[in-house]
């Protein structure tokens, strides 16, 4: 019995130890972004990691997702005689909510994930200790950039995944439904106000950077990771670990912006 | 000539877990010389590097670079303090998506505003005087160990700091190259005039670039002494390293060139 709470105490006091490391991890990251000096290259090469390459992957997801959607809405909006609606619905559902989810769990998988190991393997090569010892911050150096590039990335990704998910609606409400192609466009245009794509925009900026902070500092402290955080076993372990922590928490935090932005 | 130190341990005492690695450490680095840290594997050799590095901080006591305690120091008098400090690690730690040349060069780009052309005009010179003219663009992982080590100490020195460490610097290397990493360091030093930190198992060669030999045992700095006091002394623990490491080779190898 007395174990058990032994192990109980020991995993509490881990958890908040983590926690309070992350939180750390995310305000020297964040101090660290802000401070001078300023370098563009950096930032430019992680915007073509984190964005650039992503975009194939957006596209191929979005159009599906549009298609899906085309072909869902039809169907319950039919059954009310409101199929002109088609594009409304798609456009709504896109941009609030699946738009920046879908991009935002692509980008985990995709990025994310090539982030997470990238950090790992210089802490367990000792990469970030020689950083350290020859004064220049990793923060600074390693983390900062891909921070930025998140920022500027995720809502830009978004707004690709919204077009060409609208576009893949498109082809199947008007393509294959036969939809009129003027009532898929203007009804969208009647309403779809600012305020939808603002939520749209604010939740990508959240997860652009929710993503960045959970998979950075997984690879940060994979040395402190509970149950052998070294070597390439650990390096594995914990970007698995962050995928998965990102992923879920992208959704809990959909839903809590949701909740404050409605 | 008065000795000046620069770098104190004081008391210094380290656990991990049940295991207390350092017990107690005391140690004084001096300004200008090399101060060779020996000791059985596992002893916590490294560890006492680190914790003059900063990487890691004791749990009790103090280390005092040149007069400021680091295990105390803040993010920002961390970093201006280690602003003096080469390391050479035990695997030479080269970011391994970058050539040789962005290598030696980063921390050129990172902590001065010089421009390219006198970036590459050092850079060059560095990697002429490790002899590894011709590399630079390769990437660690298309080179040989000695090599990579020999790109680590061009990367140390870079900066022309005023402390080297070395974890290690001939582990994994054939002889040839050890001797070669040795002939390396001592032309740097007897040019730069730099303060060296060295830990490692490479006895009693080691010894021949040593002002002093640092003996841990136990967790504690057992002595620190001359090579010539070190291998003469009577005192058990030395004698019992100095046989075990040694044997009957030391004796014929103290009076051979590297």
């Amino acid at each position: 019995m007395i174990r058990f709470f032994e192990k109980l105490g020991a995993d509490v006091l881990y958890q908040v130890n983590q926690i309070g490391r992350m939180g750390i991890f995310l305000f020297y990251s964040v101090v660290s972004m802000l401070m001078p000096p300023y370098k563009v290259f950096p930032v430019v090469k992680q915007i073509y990691h984190i964005g650039a390459r992503s975009v194939f992957v957006i596209l191929f997801t979005g159009v599906f997702t549009g298609m899906v959607l085309g072909l869902q809405g039809y169907n319950t909006l039919s059954k009310f005689g409101a199929e002109g609606l088609l594009g409304t619905a798609v456009a709504l559902s896109l941009i609030r909510e699946l738009g920046p989810v879908m991009a935002a769990l692509m980008v985990t998988g995709r990025a994310g994930s090539a982030i997470c190991a990238e950090i790992g393997i210089m802490r367990i090569s000792e990469q970030i200790d020689a950083l350290e010892c020859m004064a220049i911050d990793p923060h600074k150096y390693v983390v900062a950039p891909k921070f930025i590039a998140g920022i500027v990335s995720l809502p830009l990704l978004t707004a690709l995944f919204n077009v060409i998910g609208i576009l893949g609606g498109y082809a199947v409400g008007v393509g294959l439904l036969g939809i009129n192609e003027g009532a898929y466009f203007s009804s969208m245009y009647n309403d779809v106000e600012f305020g939808d794509i603002y939520m749209g925009f604010v939740k990508s900026l959240c997860f652009g950077v929710l993503i960045i902070w959970i998979c950075s500092s997984k690879g940060y402290y994979v040395h402190l990771t509970k149950g052998g955080g070294f070597g390439a076993e650990g390096v594995s372990s914990v970007t698995t670990n962050a995928v998965v922590m990102s992923s879920v928490c992208i959704l809990l935090f959909d839903y809590f912006l949701t909740s404050v932005l409605l | 000539m008065s000795e000046k130190a620069v770098v104190q341990l004081i008391d210094v005492k380290k656990s991990y877990g049940p295991q207390q690695v350092l017990k107690g450490v005391n140690l004084s680095i001096m300004e200008g010389k090399t101060t060779v840290i020996v000791g059985g594997s596992g002893q916590g050799k490294s560890q006492i590097i680190k914790h003059i590095l900063g990487l890691v901080r004791p749990d009790s006591g103090k280390v005092l670079v040149y007069g400021k305690d680091i295990s105390r120091a803040g993010k920002r008098e961390l970093r201006a303090i280690r602003a003096g400090f080469g390391v050479l690690f035990q695997n030479a730690a080269l970011f391994d998506s970058m050539t040789v040349y962005d290598n030696v060069a980063l921390p050129l780009r990172e902590r001065t505003r010089l421009p390219e052309a006198e970036i590459k005009k050092i850079v060059d010179r560095n990697l002429a005087l490790m002899d590894i003219t011709g590399s630079d663009d390769k990437y660690p992982a298309q080179i040989s160990g000695g090599m990579r080590k020999r790109v680590g100490l061009a990367r140390a020195l870079v900066l022309e700091p005023r402390i080297i460490f070395f974890d290690e610097p001939t582990t994994g290397l054939d002889v040839a190259k050890s001797n070669e990493i040795y002939r390396v360091f001592f032309r740097t030093q007897t040019q730069l005039k730099y303060t060296a930190v060295i830990v490692s198992h490479d006895v009693p060669k080691i010894f021949k670039l040593a002002d002093y030999v640092a003996l841990l045992h136990n967790g504690l700095i057992h002595s620190c002494i001359t090579p010539e006091e070190f291998q003469l002394s009577d005192d058990p623990v030395i004698r019992e390293f100095v046989e075990t490491t040694m044997g009957q080779l030391y004796s014929s190898e103290m009076e051979g060139e590297l």
